[in-house]
């Protein structure tokens, strides 16, 4: 049986769902034998496979003009889509700036004064988006881990359920958010 | 007292005349979502969150006297449907973020997410940047979690007979205000009973310097002092 093809992207958020994402303990060995980690900050892997995957998981808000490049080469690169944690599906902390300045962020995060021939260092740091927006805000989106980050039971739940081609069955505390 | 029968869910229940649908369900076992409901204080039917369906027509069952052969369903699909529509826009409206609220984990809108299995908000966040009052010596109120819910207004009104919280305005712009708009710690009339902290369902009114662990409302408290108050 081929493996099932799986990616996670890592947008405006804090690692902490990718953190959760491994610490499902030993459901990690039974995922070894029947998925395929594509690209992936756990893998350092930077683009998609040819033919794209089966399931890519979103951690993160969408936030800069990169984010908003990449959501939508994973929404037609892969099957399935989730988002993955609170900032992915509500927008969370990095929701936070809305209503901010972004040139004024840019220049309060990398200092006075950071400029390349005079302009704000756009060639090297992609341009914020107006509004920090949830993943399901700009494509669709299949399935919603809540929390912050989700619980590793949660998200074990949901991937075994998937590489089971069923639906996962989220009630109850699995949607808690925070 | 004049007895009445009807039907919650299919079930045939017997009630009293001038009870709600919403206290006949409860003492039925029938859970029936609340959230500005609050035992002690009159109902007003402000989130609608309690919705039932009485012959195709939606009524809020707070404030809907039950009447003989009623009809009543608590939880068909276009019911469901509508609660979580009502949930997605409170959600929507305020800056409901629970993985930084004090009262995350005790919160009644956070738990009405997981039992009307809210998966995501369809409509865009407007995320609301009000300042958050402080000046208050015990207590702090952030408008950016708070639902509308009346809550505070009606125990400070009723209850402790302060008259301090009201609202102002309307539509998008309305917030619950301390006397005529002034800051919370130059309302005269606020006697700092603490009662609208403990009746208020989300992390907007809460006590100051209280962490995670020991920001826990007691909702049941205003239910518990005007029982004693009637049984003096």
């Amino acid at each position: 049986m081929s493996k099932v093809k799986v990616s996670t992207l890592w947008f405006s958020g804090c690692a902490g769902c990718h953190m959760s994402l491994l610490d499902i303990d030993e459901v990690l060995i039974e995922l070894a034998g029947r998925i395929e980690l594509c690209n992936s900050p756990i893998t350092d892997l930077k683009v998609f496979p040819e033919g794209g995957v089966d399931v890519t998981l979103i951690e993160g808000a969408v936030a800069n003009e990169e984010q908003l490049h990449l959501v939508k080469e994973a929404r037609e690169k892969s099957k399935i889509l989730i988002a993955f944690g609170d900032c992915a599906v509500t927008g969370n902390v990095p929701g936070l700036r809305n209503g901010m300045n972004t040139d004024k962020l840019i220049e309060d995060i990398y200092g006075k004064g950071v400029t390349t021939n005079g302009k704000l260092p756009y060639d090297v740091v992609p341009h914020l988006l107006d509004r920090v927006r949830p993943v399901h805000e700009v494509v669709p989106v299949e399935y919603f881990l809540h929390g912050c980050p989700p619980p590793p039971g949660v998200i074990a739940k949901a991937i075994l359920a998937l590489l089971d081609g069923k639906t996962p069955e989220l009630q109850g505390e699995d949607l808690k958010f925070g | 007292m004049e007895t009445i029968r009807l039907k919650i869910d299919g079930r045939e229940i017997t009630a009293q005349a001038g009870q709600t649908i919403l206290e006949v369900a409860k003492e039925n076992g029938i859970n029936i979502p609340t959230l500005c409901h609050l035992d002690g204080v009159e109902d007003v039917g402000a989130c609608r969150l309690c919705i039932v369906d009485v012959h195709g027509q939606l009524v809020t069952s707070c404030t809907t006297k039950v009447g003989a052969d009623m009809d009543v369903q608590t939880q068909t699909a276009p019911v469901k449907e509508y609660r979580r529509m009502i949930l997605e826009l409170l959600f929507a409206e305020g800056s409901h973020v629970c993985s930084f609220c004090v009262s995350n984990g005790g919160c009644e809108l956070q738990d009405l997410a997981c039992d009307l299995e809210m998966h995501s908000v369809r409509v865009p966040y407007s995320f609301p940047r009000n300042r958050i009052d402080a000046t208050h010596p015990q207590f702090l109120i952030d408008r950016d979690r708070c639902v509308l819910c009346g809550r505070c207004v009606r125990v400070c009104a009723q209850v402790e007979g302060a008259h301090t919280w009201g609202f102002a305005e309307r539509g998008s712009t309305a917030r619950v205000i301390t006397d005529l708009a002034v800051d919370w710690g130059q309302a005269e009339s606020c006697t700092s009973c603490g009662k609208c902290v403990e009746s208020c369902p989300t992390g907007a009114i809460v006590r100051k310097g209280a962490s995670n662990a020991e920001m826990r409302k007691k909702a049941d408290l205003v239910g518990r002092l005007t029982e004693r108050r009637e049984h003096e």
